[in-house]
């Protein structure tokens, strides 16, 4: 899960005027103007260089979770730092089990299509064709074997999931608060910023 | 516990210009295949419906002899393959049809289904070529910056906190605070109504705080506002915070501690309990009703200051009535169910999800006869709620007996409007000091 990612895909995006992710690629002016954490794998999406904020995108075909683009900031302190890469890793770890969960069940359910209509003899009958289907009955035999063979998965993933959410918004907290600390101790002193 | 309105999902087709599909009954169309897949057929009672669909994915089952097919077979890409929910497009107006998952019996098809099929070949295959180029672009313009605007604040708070279910929690509140004796108290009566609705809230807030990658995989819930990332989860937990806080110091201190003490205890089962035992047992059925049952509980406690028996007919009415509505509505919902690790009744168990639901509903009928038992209504009311509670039993009996979609959505829409209605008969058969029983609710 490194911070930055390169690639020769951030490369063929028309939109982006400023690399976002491929630093040992760039002249280091346009590294300067924006930094930032791709989200592994697929993303050709780089934000446009002035923004500062993180970038959301569509959601993924296989885990149905949207990526993020984590904004870098310049002065990125280490709690901060701490505080994206946990981010980052939970998005990574679950893009990893979702994507891995949904293509099991796609899997899974035509095998059980398959291996049922074959039980029944696919092709019987004057009405079958190529589009031989199954009763929802049928496939509630499906999704019940379903869950219960993943249950405990489910319930390592839940505990996991629990904790992460907490921890990233508990530091969400923190970062916020050191945020506030650091504008109100910047204000008698009116640095110039 | 939610109530969700029947609406139509929509699917998106790769790089291809949707158009809108309605679902009609009994009607013959045929248009001859264009850009746009609008074919419909109704020969012998078999039709072809088509879910609304944009862009770039769509999703179709067909219908024969009123039974609903999936297909076994993917159709080439990119036509989507109908077991797959893919989403790309942050800008889809995500409603939900819950029963669209479902596939049915038959391996009886009609040369319409197959005709159709070529119709949707040759298109998929003429538009392949526009699709990866539109595709790329396309997803560019899907990345949003995740700022928070203010002007979209009060839309996006709304949606984290579910305001209509909110609504409805605050309703029955109010039929519960107007069915209690006493003087109608106006003050005490806007107050418990806000502390509710806060702490309902708040509760949702949480709720959906905790379930951000599981609502990301299923239809109904894949648009809420942190799945969507239009706000941080901390502002999320800060919100409920603002909510909960509030609302639970204005029960507690402007209407009467024990109410105070049901909405904390609420907002504890529902976040702490429900939400979690949802992946964990179907228990969680059962918690939920209890969820739904207290609002009810604390308007009548705002009211009286006690929990005395009408109290809790309230709260057992509202009980029930969770049954058939949420076992009917989860029936269509299988799928994601199974998808995403939930432990509903209707996957582990669907025997005994019918049978559930059958029961709470015959048990509306005889918990409708104690209420004039218990001094809360007239006599007048069991008589005039028998139709609509035996329709709703009819209901649950056909739900139970059949076991398929078209009896599960009747069941659901059944109990959207049987239980205003209910409590409105409730209110207007309610028991007066002085045996005023025709009187005109002055609350309403």
């Amino acid at each position: 899960m490194a911070a930055l990612r390169s690639g020769p895909k951030a490369l063929r995006s028309p939109l982006c005027r400023g690399f976002a992710g491929g630093g040992s690629r760039l002249a280091p002016e346009r590294r300067a103007e924006r930094r930032d954490a791709a989200p592994g794998g697929a993303s050709r999406f780089c934000p446009p260089r002035k923004s500062r904020h993180d970038w959301i995108g569509p959601p993924d075909k296989h885990s149905n979770l949207r990526p993020v683009h984590f904004y870098i900031p310049e002065n990125e302190s280490s709690l901060e730092q701490k505080l994206r890469e946990l981010r980052q890793e939970t998005q990574a770890w679950n893009q990893q089990f979702w994507a891995n969960q949904n293509l099991s069940f796609s899997k899974e359910k035509e095998a059980f299509i398959q291996a049922r209509l074959q039980a029944r003899g696919l092709g019987l009958g004057a009405e079958s064709g190529p589009k031989a289907t199954l009763s929802a009955e049928d496939m509630a035999d499906f999704y019940k074997e379903f869950l219960s063979k993943n249950f405990q998965k489910h319930m390592c993933y839940n505990r996991d999931w629990y904790k992460r959410n907490f921890a990233i918004t508990f530091i969400m907290g923190r970062v916020a608060l050191q945020r506030i600390w650091n504008k109100l101790r910047q204000k008698p002193k009116r640095t110039s910023c | 516990m939610a109530v969700f309105p029947h609406t139509l999902s929509s699917r998106l087709l790769t790089g291809w210009v949707g158009g809108c599909v309605w679902y009609l009954e009994r009607r013959a169309i045929l248009e001859s295949p264009h850009k746009f897949m609008h074919l419909f057929r109704n020969v012998n009672k078999q039709w072809i419906t088509f879910q609304h669909f944009n862009f770039l994915k769509r999703m179709y089952v067909t219908q024969v002899n009123r039974i609903l097919n999936q297909q076994v077979k993917p159709k080439p890409e990119p036509v989507a393959s109908p077991f797959f929910e893919k989403m790309s497009s942050g800008e889809a107006k995500a409603e939900i049809d819950e029963m669209k998952s479902l596939s049915s019996p038959s391996l009886s098809l009609s040369r319409k289904p197959s005709e159709k099929e070529l119709i949707e070949v040759e298109s998929a295959s003429v538009i392949e070529s526009s699709v990866d180029v539109g595709k790329e672009a396309k997803e560019e313009k899907q990345w949003k910056e995740m700022k928070l605007h203010l002007d979209d604040l009060p839309g996006i708070l709304a949606r984290l906190s579910k305001i209509k279910l909110t609504a409805l929690v605050v309703s029955t509140t109010s039929a519960g605070f107007a069915l209690a004796p006493g003087p109608f108290d106006w003050p005490c009566f806007l107050l418990a109504s806000l502390g509710t609705g806060l702490a309902s809230c708040a509760a949702n807030s949480i709720n959906q705080f905790f379930e951000v990658p599981f609502d990301s995989n299923m239809n109904r819930t894949k648009n809420r506002p942190l799945v969507r990332g239009q706000i941080s989860p901390l502002l999320a937990v800060s919100f409920a915070a603002c909510c909960a806080v509030p609302g639970v110091a204005l029960l507690t201190w402007g209407v009467n501690p024990l109410t105070g003490a049901l909405g904390i205890f609420n907002i504890f089962l529902y976040t702490c309990c429900y939400t979690p035992l949802k992946r964990m047992s179907i228990a969680n059925t059962w918690v939920g009703a209890v969820v739904g049952a207290v609002p009810p509980v604390m308007g009548w406690t705002a009211a009286t200051g006690s929990l005395d028996a009408g109290a809790l007919l309230l709260g057992g009415i509202l009980y029930s009535w969770q049954f058939p509505h949420f076992n009917a509505l989860s029936w269509g919902l299988r799928e994601d169910y199974s998808r995403g690790g939930y432990c509903m009744m209707s996957v582990t168990h669907p025997g005994l999800c019918r049978r559930v639901a059958l029961r709470h509903c015959l048990a509306l009928v005889g918990l409708c006869v104690a209420a004039p038992v218990l001094d809360v209504t007239t006599w007048a009311f069991p008589v005039v709620s028998l139709p609509i509670n035996l329709y709703i039993s009819y209901l649950g009996f056909r739900f139970y007996k059949d076991a398929d979609r078209k009896s599960s959505r009747k069941l659901f829409f059944c109990s959207l409007w049987h239980l205003p209605l209910l409590l409105l008969l409730m209110l207007t058969c309610k028991r007066r000091p002085g045996k005023d029983g025709d009187k005109e609710d002055a609350q309403s």
